[in-house]
């Protein structure tokens, strides 16, 4: 991974003093992740190109340095990670080039604090999303900014482009500020942060940042990526599980794929208004002892949990993780006794029966169905209405008739890349109805969100009772 | 003074303090099978005098009393017990788990007691508290029989307290020394015709005879007995001679019974009490009008007799007329009573007016084989290793007998329809489609199957033990992605390569894998040509019949390619069935469905490309990183370039950049290699290397040459979807057959092939030291470049990667080879499919053990 700072600042030369780099020598130093060579492969009094070269240890990166098999770590040899722009050059901005990042000259005091003309080049940049995302964090900051994108192999052109960029970026400004820039942005950019994120990282986000950072459009952005948590253990094992098909980080996908979801229903504030409706029909049949099955992040356990009556909730899931998420947004580890007693979370699986989900007054299935493979919902509906046998199961879904009015899905896809299936009205009234006939329910149907008079609501709820 | 205990029963002491219980606990029993409250008291307050803590001891001392009978122990309580209110929840604790309750008091002068007491530092109670409990012990005395007691035993001096022995007595139920062999027999209802057809079937000889006790002369054959599981009466044209016949069976030691409700509906009739006379009562009563009043008597005392239900042959056989659940088995108490002539209703009654019966055999996950009655089914089945083997002779059914421990059945067709059915006998069979029940009761599986620690015994010896949290991982798999579980019958294992070569430039050679081999005590191997793809498990049927009636899926055609975490490998439904067309029509043409005679197979297989199944990854891992250091790398080279022109010292790392983009070059190459674009089937190759099973069949004892023979035989039919695999067969001990085969690994490598796998000769091999792995691969160099990174050759990084260690990835392979033939062995044996898949679940879970994934 290649880094250039170049200046036409007359003499141009001056850059070697700014750095505390020689221009005329190749100097080498050793970091943590191996080692960054500084040279000059231009320095006239016209132009003048500093460039810092990584030489990132792949094996290290895995196995740590000196002991063969240190972590255990799943991470792989075959990595961007040697290549790319990443924290490590944050690392070795503030190694190398440390006082002019803290804006100090001995030979050239006068320049520190001078706009020069300045061009940065990075050689590689990982951004998936994408080039807009990339000049969003650049261009605010008043840079002119050009991007290439390499095509991911020159065989297969089908496959398209990559998702590197090569960029440029220029601007007359301070140095210290292009490098304190670089420093808090490129390992925004970095989804794999290679050291612990801890309170040290907070306060030189803060220092880094300082001036610039609190009037960035995309401040939040920031902030939130570059401190980026570590996966749990649990998480880790479950992405092992699923390497073979699944390369991208799982947790990052669901998320990806969730916001996708909410942004596509985000006009009507769909989630919200389903929420709204489920508890309102929990209350109108008086059933206050509710599991929720395919919990997720909790949002409905929150609703119920706001509401006194509902004594006893219990959120399912299938993911471990999902759990985890909910415990945190729940606060459970903070509830005052009386309300932290009123809830469970456990995980559990719909197409295995479950002794614990039995007897509920009432089992919700928010947004779950179209999460399973279709042949796979015959072991669902005896798990929850054969067996478990709640008083009260409300099962809501997308009605794919709506998707049309979407106007950012294409046609033919689903709201969610997880989905197995949508389905339109009459499909999922035939499964209901027939649900109802085999397991001795009524049932009913319910529309959520504001109906459309051809394509109906966004989504279809089903209420059965016994 | 000779007390008899049951061997499992709740034992009460009771006593005033200073009575000399505990003393009289040691020595009669074992440390652990008494429960003292002092002892409990201590436990919660670490003061065994405590009495503030009473409460809590005793919730201490109910739990573990609890869990000990739970397990089938005898357990006894060591408190005064002298109160009845300290009784009742000893006998709430032999009610709650079915065993008997036993007293035994120790009725010493209050004088002994003072003494004692006052010879105790810590035992310091007041002078009321003696004389108080030895008069709540008199009162004590007349009651404990109207309490529940079952066994009472009072010792009222210090020499009769010293005197005493304690024999343990069987239970009732308990044969467990009776091995067999059985021929047990299903309801009989009268018909004694059918009845002596089918003992005479079954090998026994009955001729009547008036010296007999009741009527017959019985012979058996070969140490067999006639083990009869109730219902010998009612219904049927002739009782009288049923009961006459069973009776005399059981009398020449040729026969066991146990009574069904009929049976004991018809002794309390003819006890006198005031019965319905309903459900064919009525005709026992009027065949036995013309018996004798003291035939009708030994009726009585023989049916009064019976014990409801037995344990049998070291605890693997239980039998009762309706069955038996697991924590019944073996305890005496009127619910278990019931339960063995009744079985478990609901409390509900179904359109026919009859009790809606709770199908327990459908929750028994007991290890015993319970053979039971009452229900008449038309076809025995199977059910969790239970089965109901009522076959509804008297309603025109037929009668059937189950020889154990053969498991083979055997009947007779009813004559005649005796009696109608209140419901319906045979049901209204839909043509066609044969789903076996246990297949329609298996359609859910149970979390308590799968969730938390589990030990897993296999038969090829290895007790596989899987983790809590790996089950969670597994769980979620299995729910999000799996297929229907019950395609899900074999989950290939993982695969260890050989020992690390120290050979320059490399991390794997045959040297060591071949080595491995001989070091074991394997002389003989076969090396196969890895294929680069991804490992697929192919399930074919002869049709859609057979899978519904093997596999019980209907609906999702007639075979199933998964990969090795149980997904399905083409989303394109059509995809896959033109592939499970092909391997069909293959087998057909090969007429490998008569040589096998079965109507399915379980392949285990490689399929190419790569790319097909691992589009993404490559996209987003393979190529995204051939990407990134191709332009970072060129544009590393052109800056070096510059600073090398314009005179800076900076040749040998321009070398060593240049270098690395060689590398670079090379990893794209290799990856390029295994993908290609699949549009339609005839795009794919698939590789099957193995047969692992079909009817009746786990193909484990057959070698690898006869697998590769068969496979190639399938092949050769393909229409070019289905490949043989290239190999060799090595004998190790001769050096040039080492170097041949060492020679083609070379070959193979060098035109880019991943490498080979090793495998010993014989499919499970156990070498000098045990187990040894049922496979071992070796990786080529320029293939390792995707596992290990672009420029893992370097020296100065490969010497790092050389330093990995192989136990543990191993061991894993072991153990998940153990489970996936186990798996396969239980499907094979007709086992219930929880049992399949607590094998499957725990192949998924242990990959989910942290074991570097570049092994």
């Amino acid at each position: 991974m290649l880094l250039t700072i170049s200046t036409t600042h007359a003499p141009a030369t001056d850059l070697g003093y700014l750095l505390y780099k020689n221009p005329s020598q190749v100097q080498s130093f050793e970091l943590s992740f191996g080692n960054v060579h500084i040279f000059y492969p231009e320095a006239n009094d016209e132009k003048c190109t500093v460039a810092m070269l990584l030489d990132v240890d792949p094996v290290s990166l895995v196995r740590g340095k000196k002991d063969g098999n240190s972590d255990g770590s799943l991470d792989q040899y075959v990595n961007d990670r040697p290549y790319v722009a990443s924290s490590f050059v944050s690392v070795a901005i503030a190694q190398v080039f440390g006082s002019a990042l803290s804006g100090k000259s001995k030979e050239r005091p006068e320049l520190v604090d001078k706009p020069l003309p300045l061009v940065a080049t990075v050689s590689v940049i990982p951004c998936r999303a994408g080039e807009d995302y990339l000049r969003n964090l650049f261009e605010p900051l008043g840079y002119e900014v050009t991007v290439e994108q390499p095509e991911l192999d020159d065989k297969f052109p089908e496959w398209g482009n990559s998702k590197y960029f090569a960029l440029t970026i220029s601007k007359v400004c301070v140095l210290r500020d292009l490098l304190n820039h670089l420093y808090v942005l490129l390992p925004v950019l970095d989804n794999d942060k290679h050291y612990y994120v801890g309170e040290a990282e907070v306060s030189k986000l803060l220092l880094h940042g300082e001036g610039w950072l609190s009037t960035h459009p995309k401040r939040e952005d920031i902030t939130k990526k570059y401190l980026k948590h570590r996966y749990s253990l649990v998480r880790q094992i479950t992405e092992k599980l699923a390497i073979e098909e699944v390369n991208e980080d799982a947790d990052e996908t669901a998320k990806v794929q969730a916001k996708e979801e909410e942004s596509i229903e985000r006009t009507i504030s769909l989630n919200e208004r389903r929420i709204g409706t489920v508890v309102s029909v929990l209350k109108q049949s008086n059933a206050y002892r509710v599991v929720d099955l395919g919990c997720g992040g909790g949002k409905l356990l929150r609703a119920l949990l706001d509401e006194n009556e509902f004594h006893q909730i219990v959120g399912v899931d299938v993911s471990h993780r999902a759990l985890e998420i909910a415990h945190e947004r729940l606060y459970l580890d903070r509830l005052p006794e009386r309300k932290r007693e009123r809830i469970k979370l456990m995980q559990g699986s719909l197409t295995y029966k479950d002794a614990r989900i039995a007897g509920f007054d009432a089992a919700t299935l928010i947004e779950v169905i179209e999460h399973l493979d279709e042949p796979r919902l015959s072991a669902l509906e005896k798990v929850v209405f054969k067996f478990a046998k709640p008083k009260v199961v409300i099962v809501t879904t997308p009605n794919v008739e709506y998707n049309v009015t979407f106007e950012n899905l294409p046609a033919g896809k689903f709201r969610h890349g997880d989905h197995r299936f949508e389905w339109t009205r009459a499909e999922f009234e035939e499964w209901g109805n027939r649900i109802a006939t085999t397991y001795g329910y009524a049932v009913r149907y319910l529309p959520v969100g504001d109906e459309h008079p051809e394509y109906g609501a966004p989504t279809q709820m089903g209420v059965f009772r016994v | 003074m000779k007390i008899t205990l049951p061997e499992l029963c709740v034992v009460a002491l009771i006593g005033v303090s200073g009575s000399g219980k505990s003393t009289f606990a040691r020595k009669h029993f074992k440390s652990t099978e008494v429960i003292s409250s002092d002892f409990c008291r201590a436990l919660v307050s670490d003061d065994e005098n405590n009495q503030a803590a009473t409460n809590d001891a005793f919730d201490v001392l109910y739990y573990i009393a609890g869990k000990r009978l739970e397990a089938g122990k005898l357990t006894v309580i060591d408190a005064t017990n002298v109160q009845d209110d300290a009784r009742k929840p000893i006998l709430n604790l032999g009610k709650e788990y079915n065993c008997l309750s036993a007293a035994i008091v120790l009725d010493v002068p209050e004088k002994v007691c003072v003494e004692r007491n006052a010879a105790r530092a810590d035992r310091d109670f007041g002078p009321h508290v003696i004389p108080r409990q030895r008069q709540q012990l008199r009162k004590t005395l007349k009651q404990l029989k109207r309490e529940g007691f079952r066994y009472i035993y009072i010792l009222d001096s210090e020499e009769k307290i010293e005197a005493v022995t304690i024999e343990r007595q069987p239970l009732w139920n308990n044969l467990k020394h009776e091995h067999g062999p059985f021929d047990i027999i299903g309801d009989v209802h009268g018909c004694f015709d059918e009845l002596l057809e089918l003992v005479t079937t079954l090998g026994y000889t009955a001729t009547r005879s008036d010296k007999a006790e009741y009527g017959f002369e019985v012979t058996a054959p070969e140490q067999r007995k006639a083990f009869f599981v109730g219902d010998l009466v009612d219904r049927g044209p002739n009782t009288p001679d049923v009961l006459r016949l069973v009776m005399s069976m059981v009398k020449a030691n040729v026969g066991l019974c146990v009574p069904g409700n009929h049976d004991i509906k018809l002794m309390r009739k003819l006890k006198g009490s005031d019965v319905r006379i309903t459900h064919g009562l009525a005709e026992s009563l009027e065949q036995l009008e013309r018996e004798t009043p003291e035939f009708k008597k030994e009726i009585v005392e023989w049916i009064d007799k019976l014990i409801s239900h037995y344990v049998l042959d070291d605890g693997k056989l239980v039998v009762a007329h309706a069955g038996m659940k697991e924590k019944f088995q073996g305890r005496g108490s009127g619910r278990v009573r019931d339960f063995a002539l009744f079985g478990e209703t609901t409390g509900e009654t179904d359109e026919y007016g009859l009790p809606v019966r709770y199908h327990w055999a459908n929750d028994y996950r007991g290890d015993a084989m319970v053979v039971y009655g009452h229900t008449p089914v038309v076809e025995p089945e199977w059910v969790n290793r239970t089965i109901c083997i009522d076959t509804g002779c008297v309603f025109g059914g037929k009668l059937t007998a189950l020889k154990y421990p053969e498991r083979e059945l055997v009947s007779v067709p009813a004559h005649k329809i005796y009696y109608e059915s209140v419901k319906p006998f045979l049901p209204e069979t839909e043509p066609g489609q044969e789903i076996q029940k246990q297949n329609v009761d298996d359609d859910v599986l149970d979390l308590d199957d799968v969730i938390g620690k589990r030990v897993v015994q296999t038969r090829l010896g290895r007790t596989v033990m899987i983790r809590e949290e790996n089950a969670i991982a597994a769980l979620e798999v299995m729910s999000r992605f799996a297929v229907n579980p019950k395609w899900i019958v074999y989950l290939p294992p993982t695969m260890s390569p050989s020992e690390t070569s120290k050979q320059p430039g490399l991390l794997e050679h045959p040297t060591e894998g071949l080595n491995y081999f001989l070091q074991q005590g394997v002389a003989k191997v076969v090396c196969e040509e890895k294929h680069m793809g991804s490992r697929a498990v192919v399930i074919v049927g002869k049709d859609e019949n057979a899978i519904a009636k093997r596999f019980g899926i209907t609906k999702e055609g007639s075979g199933i390619c998964y990969t090795r975490t149980g997904r399905r490998f083409f989303d394109d439904p059509k995809l896959e069935a033109e592939l499970i067309d092909d391997v069909t029509r293959s087998i057909t043409k090969a007429d490998l469905w008569d040589e096998f005679k079965t109507d399915w197979f379980v392949l285990d297989c490689e399929l190419m490309p790569w790319s097909a199944k691992a589009q993404e990854l490559i996209k987003f891992q393979y190529a995204a990183v051939g990407a990134a250091a191709r332009t970072s790398l060129h544009s590393a080279l052109e800056a070096l370039g510059k600073a090398e022109t314009r005179g800076l010292d900076i040749t040998a790392l321009k070398n060593r950049f240049a270098s690395r983009e060689a590398s670079v070059k090379l990893y794209t190459d290799s990856y390029q290699r295994y993908c290609w674009s699949v549009n339609n089937i005839s795009d794919y190759k698939l590789a099957p290397f193995h047969i692992m099973a079909s009817e009746g069949k786990v193909h484990i004892n057959e070698n690898h040459q006869w697998h590769m023979e068969k496979i190639a035989k399938i092949a050769e039919q393909s229409d070019g979807l289905i490949i043989s695999t290239a190999h060799k067969i090595i004998d190790l001990t001769d050096p040039e057959s080492v170097a041949e085969a060492t020679a083609w690994w070379t070959e193979l490598t060098e035109k880019g092939g991943e490498g080979m796998v090793i495998k010993p000769f014989d499919f499970v091999a156990s070498g000098t030291r045990g187990f040894v792995q049922p496979a071992v691969k070796c990786r080529g160099r320029e293939y390792l470049r995707i596992i290990y990174g672009p420029e893992y050759d370097n020296e100065e990084y490969l010497e790092r990667l050389r330093r990995r260690g192989l136990a543990a990835k191993r061991s894993l392979a072991g153990r998940e080879f153990a489970l996936g033939v186990e798996a396969l062995e239980r499907f094979v044996r007709h086992e219930p499919l929880y049992r399949v898949h607590e094998c499957v679940f725990g192949v998924l879970a242990l990959e989910s053990e942290p074991v570097d994934p570049r092994l």
